[in-house]
């Protein structure tokens, strides 16, 4: 098995393209020289990406390589990290983020975050979704909030499972629900960009698999940036893919093109296998 | 080749299964060896558990009894009631040395009506029976009921410590051979009016919720008075440690960035927790009364004592706990656009609230317990005070506290007294028992499993 055989032909990863290619989409959030530090630690290196509207993206890469670091940049969640430091320019909507004005608190209101272990509050199914929305003032009485949650655990696609036991906690549901339900949590505070750091990792492939549609249909409304480990995930849900490396962005692409030809040796040698 | 794998000895590296090699034996013997020391340590500790637990309750239990006379006494109107008019002001005028003799009187014609025949003549010579207590008791409720003047009503009168104690089996008739405040005479009395059924011993609340006596009278001394002043210090203890300890938690715990001053105050706190607490005392005394002028023997100063002694308690507990709420719920109070604030006061600490109270309740009972800084602030010794009439008095008034008044009675010289203070030690066990109770159902009851 040469190189140039797997560089020619890997059925395994050739995955059903959903959209032929991507549309042409705006930029959403876009990177330039992005250097994290954690400490003396060099942990992300001249990170520059453009990460497009109504698009999901996958960042996929080895244990390590910064992908989720570099996520949690998006959205500020490093900023809870006191010896981590961020240097370059990230902007949403043409916004440095990490502006001395921005609040990280509205930031993340746009930036919402689904995590790796679903988290939801050990309170009922509907005082979870319904966090946000409160916290924000989204919603001005009792109905208008029923009518948030409702659709927030629509697009969710978990309303038909928790509809009637809503005051039940969250922490009651199954492990796919709960991933469900945070996703729901999400996007009730109506974000514009929608952050998953390895959202199925902790899930069995049925609730992988629900999870993974939902994603698809949410690309409808959202900027989806998701870290996977599984490269199968990566070519079935996004149509970006960016490649990371020991902190380097070796590669970025659309997806198809990424894993059936990859520019980059390292790009062909971890997508088939040898490193990793 | 097949032939060898039939017929060829394969090495046998281990024997067989059933029967132990040395290595084994001697692996099993030092693991039996060892439950054989967990076991014996156990015992041990349960074997000083019961001989405290038995000496505390075969030494205090008397104090909940005490010996009463019944006691029919003439109010005298000619002694009480001089000008006949029944107006309360002069019928204060007449002090307990009033009422002393009307009482020997009453005693006197009792054993006249019950037959008992006995040597003394005089109904002063009784006076050995009757606690000095009764007097005022007497005169107490005459006051009250000024209508009843010229009736004869029958008083429960405390009997002496020396009668009480004859009961209890702690006095003698040897014992008192040298004794100048009873004789065997009024023993036989004793004996008597317990046949005649005047004399009984009965279930004693006045040792529960009375206030502390004079040295000569340890039947009439009671714990309630030096309760209050716990429950003072503790209501200080519990307003003052506990915001103060829990934001001081939130703070470093949550907020304060990690840097050599924060490590700094955290190894101090570790350190003040283990500070013993007669420096705490002398801080006070230093501090508060000679300082601030605070008033001294007073329970808001003890309250502020035992607050800083209780404070590291709190803290280290209250971070403890704080820690071990998983990050992920802070990640995703945050990760909707919660701030760090709303963050800690929605989620990590509600999750957090049942091992607070868990060290709170701990350090309250620590407090409840804390003798030595008392000492220093001047809330042990004899201190004559009644309930206090209010919340300012309840605070600033001299009183002593729980484990301050058995000390007290521990060191004074009628044996009396000294079932008195193991009749305290059991109720202060009690309290710390409900305390502890209560903090392990608080804990159970909040318990959050994820």
């Amino acid at each position: 098995m040469d190189a140039t055989n797997a560089k020619g032909n890997v059925p395994m990863y050739d995955a059903p393209m959903r959209k032929a290619a991507v549309d042409v989409n705006e930029n959403k959030i876009s990177a330039k020289d992005v250097q994290v530090y954690y400490g003396e630690t060099h942990a992300i290196k001249d990170v520059s990406v453009d990460i497009l509207d109504k698009t999901v993206t996958a960042f996929i890469g080895p244990s390590g390589c910064g992908k989720s670091t570099f996520l949690r940049c998006l959205n500020r969640m490093n900023d809870t990290i006191d010896s981590c430091r961020v240097e370059g320019l990230i902007a949403l909507d043409g916004e440095d983020i990490y502006d001395k004005r921005v609040d990280p608190v509205q930031l993340r209101a746009k930036v919402g975050m689904v995590f790796q272990k679903p988290n939801p509050f050990p309170k009922s199914i509907y005082d979870n979704v319904a966090y946000g929305p409160r916290i924000h003032g989204l919603a001005r009485n009792k109905a208008e909030l029923d009518e948030i949650v409702e659709r927030a655990l629509r697009r969710g696609a978990i309303w038909n499972e928790v509809k009637d036991r809503l005051d039940s906690p969250g922490t009651g549901l199954s492990g796919g629900q709960q991933q469900r339900l945070c996703i729901a949590r999400a996007v009730a505070t109506e974000p514009e960009v929608l952050l998953m750091d390895e959202p199925c990792s902790a899930l069995d492939p049925i609730a992988t698999a629900q999870v993974e549609e939902l994603i698809d249909e949410l690309r409808e409304n959202y900027s989806v940036v998701i870290v996977t480990h599984s490269m199968q995930q990566a070519a079935r849900v996004s149509q970006k893919t960016a490649f990371f490396h020991l902190g380097n962005l070796v590669e970025y692409g659309e997806t198809s093109q990424i894993f059936t030809n990859p520019v980059d040796p390292r790009t062909e040698s971890y997508i088939t296998g040898r490193i990793g | 080749m097949t032939d060898a794998t039939f017929t060829g000895e394969s090495p046998k590296r281990h024997g067989s299964l059933t029967a132990s090699d040395a290595r084994t034996k001697r692996r099993n013997a030092s693991e039996k060896r060892f439950r054989i020391y967990g076991l014996a340590a156990i015992g041990a500790g349960l074997f000083f558990l019961v001989v405290l637990l038995s000496a505390i309750i075969s030494n205090g239990i008397g104090a909940f009894q005490q010996t009463f006379i019944q006691v029919p006494v003439y109010l005298d109107p000619a002694t009480l009631d001089k000008n006949g008019n029944r107006d309360p002001a002069d019928l204060a005028k007449v002090s307990t040395f009033g009422y002393t003799p009307l009482i020997q009187t009453g005693l006197y014609q009792l054993v006249r009506d019950a037959g008992i025949e006995t040597d003394y003549e005089d109904a002063g010579d009784m006076k050995a029976l009757i606690s000095a207590s009764a007097a005022a008791k007497v005169r107490d409720w005459t006051l009250a009921h000024p209508d009843r003047i010229g009736d004869t009503v029958e008083f429960e009168i405390l009997a002496s410590s020396r009668v009480d104690g004859y009961l209890k089996g702690r006095v003698t008739r040897e014992s008192i051979a040298e004794d100048r405040n009873i004789d065997a005479g009024h023993l036989d009395l004793t004996d008597a009016l317990r046949e005649s059924g005047a004399l009984h011993k009965s279930f004693n609340a006045e040792f529960i919720f009375g206030s502390d006596a004079s040295e000569s009278r340890a039947e009439q001394a009671g714990l309630g008075v030096s309760m209050l002043g716990s429950f003072f210090m503790m209501l200080v203890v519990l307003f003052l440690a506990l915001p103060i300890g829990v934001a001081a938690s939130i703070y470093l715990e949550e907020f304060a960035s990690q840097n050599k001053f924060t490590d700094f105050i955290e190894v101090n706190i570790s350190n003040l927790a283990a500070v013993p607490s007669i420096v705490f005392g002398i801080l006070g005394l230093a501090a508060f009364i000679q300082f601030a002028h605070l008033p001294q023997s007073a329970p808001i100063v003890g309250g502020l004592v035992l607050t800083l002694m209780t404070l590291p308690t709190i803290i280290i507990s209250t971070r403890a706990s704080l820690k071990a709420v998983p990050p992920s719920i802070r990640d995703a109070a945050l990760g909707v656009g919660a701030s760090k604030m709303q963050a800690v006061f929605h989620h990590v600490l509600p999750l957090a609230m049942p091992g607070i109270l868990t060290g709170t309740i701990i350090g309250l009972a620590q407090a409840l317990g804390e003798t030595a800084p008392l000492l220093l602030i001047g809330m042990v010794g004899y201190i004559a005070t009644n309930y206090p009439d209010g919340l300012v008095s309840g605070f600033m008034s001299p009183n002593s506290a729980m484990p301050a008044q058995i000390y007290e009675w521990a060191k004074r010289a009628d044996p009396a007294y000294y079932e008195r203070a193991w009749g305290g030690i059991i109720i202060l066990l009690v309290f710390l028992l409900i305390m502890n109770v209560i903090a392990i159902v608080l804990r159970r009851k909040f318990e959050r499993r994820w």
